[in-house]
């Protein structure tokens, strides 16, 4: 069974179709990548997929388990962890209690024993903080743990922002541009992580500009365009669509072609 | 004036400032979790002491009982009047929610006088005896009771919010409401815990200052523009700007009755808060230019 299955996702703003009708499957352990020109409708379906927003109609099942209707932090709970184009981080904090908030998201926050100190809640927190280190280690920010998150450059935040969301032990990790604003260098970075998050267990969607990053790192590419899903499959049947050629580079350019 | 009666004054002023301390605490931390001031917050006071004198003279419960009963029934109303007032206004429209908060302090007092009458009630004091001779000032017992649970409240709250995860969590929440969602922080539950604190801290105020000062159904609205003040002299930020506020309030007041004259006391926070707001409206602690997320 796929972890993830989009069906017939539907969201308009007034007259404009944002997202129409959009199916597709995530299975477990991939790297799947959302792609599409500006105003594809890529952040919108991301926004529905993570419960930010609610769709007009459609399903998004997560191991079967309707997810529409629930509410983000909900969301999060269950095992779907995401990113926003726009780093969301615990400014005035440190990396590592960026990281340590979390690890929130998996064990709840009992009143009690928190305010109590009682022993239990004290060796959850040295848990959650050396999971933190782990996690900072996993993305190469163990140098920056006790910077604050508005010191970080934008790249690192970026990590920091990743790292963050792994700590919800989540099964599913939506992206959205990781790459935005990365140089060259930060961006062939940020590909190994990738890989990394894969291999410790945890599926990835990511919406992407960055052709070379995606082409590189992803297993199964959905390509969008208008709100509708135009293509779907492997980088390199991607790369020969002649629909998704023309998506990118408008009608009279592919006929030149 | 000597140095006996500057003490004198001194301590007066931090006596009282301690107090609004503790109010102005109670709008930090529900300005932190809602972006709004709350301006039932001065209530809070007015329902800790009422409850704890009701507890205490109709009821019969022993003082320690009765102050606990007026700081968690603060607590408890506070819950509900956020549950009631706040949390159905979904779109959490600030303006919408502290004309919310004002007809809340209007309604609370009003309630009050008709559940526990018109007059004015006291407490006695929490250790009984006669005032304390110190380097020839006076101060009353029930003041070190003041100092010390204001000492004690602050000591707890900072423990709370640097060492436990929910504390963490309440202050990530102030910092980035989108983040907190993304580590699976629910921002509603955290509004509501924020408004039992600040109800409790209230309480906890009025508690104290009862047997000094007697308390009545209509003493909410002063104390909410003293802590009101104070909070915005300390910068709305943090817990430990709140405590500056309302110290150094507590001292400007004691301060112009002993060099200009009683008559001025009250006009003083009124004064402070409209000086603050012209020449450094992030306060004395906060940091300027910065809106809050």
């Amino acid at each position: 069974m796929s972890l993830l299955q989009v069906r017939e996702v539907t969201r308009s703003f007034g007259g404009l179709i944002a997202v129409d009708r959009v199916s597709f499957d995530v299975h477990d352990g991939q790297i799947k990548a959302i792609i599409g020109p500006n105003g594809a409708g890529k952040s919108t379906l991301f926004n529905l997929l993570t419960c930010f927003d609610r769709p007009d109609s459609g399903s998004v099942l997560f191991e079967g388990r309707e997810l529409f209707g629930e509410r983000p932090d909900r969301v999060v709970r269950m095992g779907v962890a995401r990113s926003f184009q726009n780093t969301q981080l615990f400014e005035e904090m440190t990396a590592h209690e960026n990281v340590i908030l979390g690890t929130h998201a998996r064990s709840g926050s009992s009143f009690t024993p928190a305010a109590l100190r009682l022993p239990s809640a004290r060796k959850r927190d040295d848990l959650a903080s050396q999971e933190a280190d782990r996690l900072l280690r996993l993305v190469g920010l163990e140098s920056w743990r006790g910077s604050l998150a508005a010191d970080m450059p934008h790249g690192l935040r970026r990590l920091l922002e990743i790292a963050r969301a792994l700590a919800t032990s989540p099964r599913l990790v939506l992206l959205d541009e990781p790459a935005a604003g990365l140089n060259t260098q930060e961006t062939t970075a940020l590909g190994e992580v990738l890989y990394r998050i894969r291999d410790h267990g945890a599926t990835l969607v990511i919406v992407e500009h960055d052709m070379g990053l995606v082409m590189e790192v992803s297993d199964e590419i959905v390509v969008l365009d208008r709100g509708c899903k135009i293509a779907e499959g492997p980088p390199r049947l991607i790369q020969k669509d002649p629909a998704v050629i023309r998506a990118y580079l408008g009608e009279e350019d592919a006929d030149e072609l | 004036m000597g140095a006996p009666e500057l003490l004198q004054f001194a301590l007066a002023g931090l006596k009282n400032g301690s107090i609004y301390a503790l109010v102005a605490l109670g709008f930090t931390i529900v300005y932190a979790s809602t972006g709004v001031i709350n301006f039932a917050q001065g209530e809070f006071v007015m329902l800790g002491g009422m409850l704890s004198v009701w507890a205490h003279s109709t009821l019969g419960l022993p003082l320690p009982l009765a102050a606990l009963i007026g700081i968690l029934g603060t607590a408890v109303i506070g819950v509900v009047f956020e549950l009631l007032a706040i949390r159905p206004r979904k779109d959490g429209d600030p303006l919408a929610l502290i004309i919310i908060t004002v007809g809340g302090s209007l309604l609370l007092s009003n309630l009050a006088r008709h559940v526990f009458g018109p007059s004015e009630r006291s407490l006695p004091a929490f250790t009984a005896g006669p005032s304390l001779r110190f380097l020839g000032a006076t101060l009353e017992r029930q003041s070190l009771w003041i100092f010390g649970l204001t000492a004690l409240a602050v000591v707890v709250l900072t423990v709370f919010y640097s060492r436990t995860r929910l504390g963490r969590a309440m202050r990530a929440c102030s910092i980035n409401r989108t983040a907190a969602r993304l580590v699976g922080v629910d921002p509603k539950r955290l509004v509501t815990i924020s408004f039992a604190l600040a109800a409790a801290l209230g309480g906890l105020a009025g508690v104290v200052t009862t047997p000094l000062t007697q308390t009545a159904f209509n003493v909410g609205s002063s104390f909410g523009i003293k802590g009101f003040a104070a909070a915005i002299l300390g910068g709305l930020g943090n817990p430990i700007a709140a405590v500056i506020g309302g110290l150094v309030l507590g001292l400007l007041e004691s301060m112009s009755i002993a060099f200009l004259s009683s008559t001025y006391k009250d006009a003083i926070s009124l004064v402070v808060l409209l000086l603050v707001l012209f020449i450094r409206p992030q306060g004395l602690l906060g940091r300027g230019g910065r809106e809050k997320v």
